[in-house]
């Protein structure tokens, strides 16, 4: 199909596309350059954030305080995830493996920036 | 095991229900609707729903129950009172629109036949103002929250009885669109309102536990101590689809009115109890 055949919203939609593809936008799977070495002290802060990560809304997490009941309890992280990666995976999007999970996408609908992400992720899995 | 048990058979209620491909009639949702709940809460008396989760929290329960003795939303009764009996500069009022009285929740959501609609309690209020040349309220607080909470008070004890007609495929669809809205997800939280308060009602977010969707329908309009006023239900819908971080609705629009139309269909048989105090 040739661009004189496009109509012109499609062709708004195509540039559009392209430019978040080239300014770095969403990724709805863990990009596999992300550097998996963030700070967990800065982690925990956003774990425990209401408008951040707000982990512990669902989970009830090591010393964090009036917890909620939805998600499992946040604890030997390193006994269940075979690796941080697969972690990360699960924090990026956990629908992509429990379609009806109710847990929010935070990587793939970018709830947290990239640092906060990988912050986020070094803290629970020193859980 | 047994929580296990129940979340599967969530999964399935939710699967039914909200997938389009099984096609099930308005009265197979409302049974499964009705009877998730009643097994999810087995010790809730059937009449109780409507208190929300007031429900099932007994610490919740008892500061409203201590709210309740001198209610917040009293002035708004009286307020509303007022506007009911105030003639419009026509000289007419809103007991020519409304001959029944103002006892008439129960009227409400309903199919519009002629106008192809669901029509809601606050668009006939405002329908009537505008035929008699007075301008509309806006619809989530304020006057229309009064005029709507002394309706409420005057109707207290009608049962939620919402039909929909069988033999006119509009009313099925914009049923079926509220359906629909109600088990979709959005917001970059990507949520869907069953997410809360069908599969994880009674759960915990923080300390907030999640009242359960039976009863949400039945004490509109509501002093909530959040807002520090009155707000109507599709002011709460707004509040909830903001939370999410989706886009809000406008308030009477026809999203929100096919899903309040899905909503107190689900929610038939409960008694109508506003308007009310929640946290």
């Amino acid at each position: 199909m040739s661009l004189m055949s496009l109509s012109r919203p499609r062709l708004l939609a195509l540039s559009l596309g392209l430019s978040t593809l080239t300014s770095g936008g969403a990724f709805a799977q863990l990009p596999a350059d992300l550097e998996l070495s963030g700070d967990a002290a800065a982690g925990k802060l956003v774990a425990n954030d209401r408008a951040k990560g707000n982990c512990v809304a669902c989970h009830a997490m090591p010393g964090a305080k009036e917890p909620g009941a939805i998600g499992p309890v946040l604890i030997a992280m390193q006994t269940r995830y075979p690796s941080k990666t697969a972690l990360a995976t699960q924090i990026w999007d956990a629908t992509a493996k429990t379609p009806e999970v109710v847990m929010p996408p935070f990587g793939k609908h970018e709830i947290l920036t990239r640092k906060e992400f990988v912050d986020v992720v070094e803290y629970i899995w020193s859980l | 095991m047994k929580k296990i048990h129940l979340s599967l058979i969530a999964a399935a209620l939710i699967g039914a229900i909200a997938t389009p491909a099984i096609a099930t009639t308005p009265e197979e949702d409302k049974a499964t609707f009705q009877s998730y709940f009643k097994q999810r809460f087995p010790n809730v008396p059937e009449d109780d729903f409507k208190n929300g989760a007031y429900a099932i929290d007994a610490i919740g329960r008892e500061n409203w129950e201590a709210i309740e003795e001198f209610p917040p939303y009293e002035n708004a009764i009286s307020s509303g009172e007022t506007l009911w009996n105030t003639p419009f500069a026509n000289g007419k009022s809103y007991q020519d629109c409304f001959p029944d009285g103002p006892a008439i929740a129960n009227k409400y959501p309903h199919w519009d036949r002629q106008a192809g609609q669901v029509m809601t309690l606050p668009l006939a209020i405002n329908q009537c103002r505008e035929a008699n040349s007075e301008k509309p309220l806006s619809y989530k607080k304020g006057p229309i929250a009064d005029l709507l909470a002394y309706m409420a008070f005057e109707s207290r004890g009608q049962i939620t009885n919402v039909e929909i007609p069988s033999d006119d495929p509009r009313a099925i669809a914009a049923y079926e669109k509220g359906r629909e809205f109600y088990f979709a997800r959005r917001g970059q939280l990507n949520f869907s309102c069953a997410h809360c308060h069908f599969g994880n009602s009674g759960t915990t977010l923080r300390t907030e536990i999640l009242s359960p969707a039976l009863g949400h329908t039945t004490h509109w309009p509501v002093y909530r101590s959040k807002w520090g006023e009155m707000g109507t239900l599709h002011r709460r819908f707004s509040g909830c689809n903001e939370q999410v971080r989706a886009k809000a609705f406008e308030a009477q629009g026809e999203e929100y009115r096919n899903l309040e139309f899905f909503l107190t269909y689900v929610n038939n048989g409960l008694e109508l109890n506003g308007p009310a105090a929640r946290k």
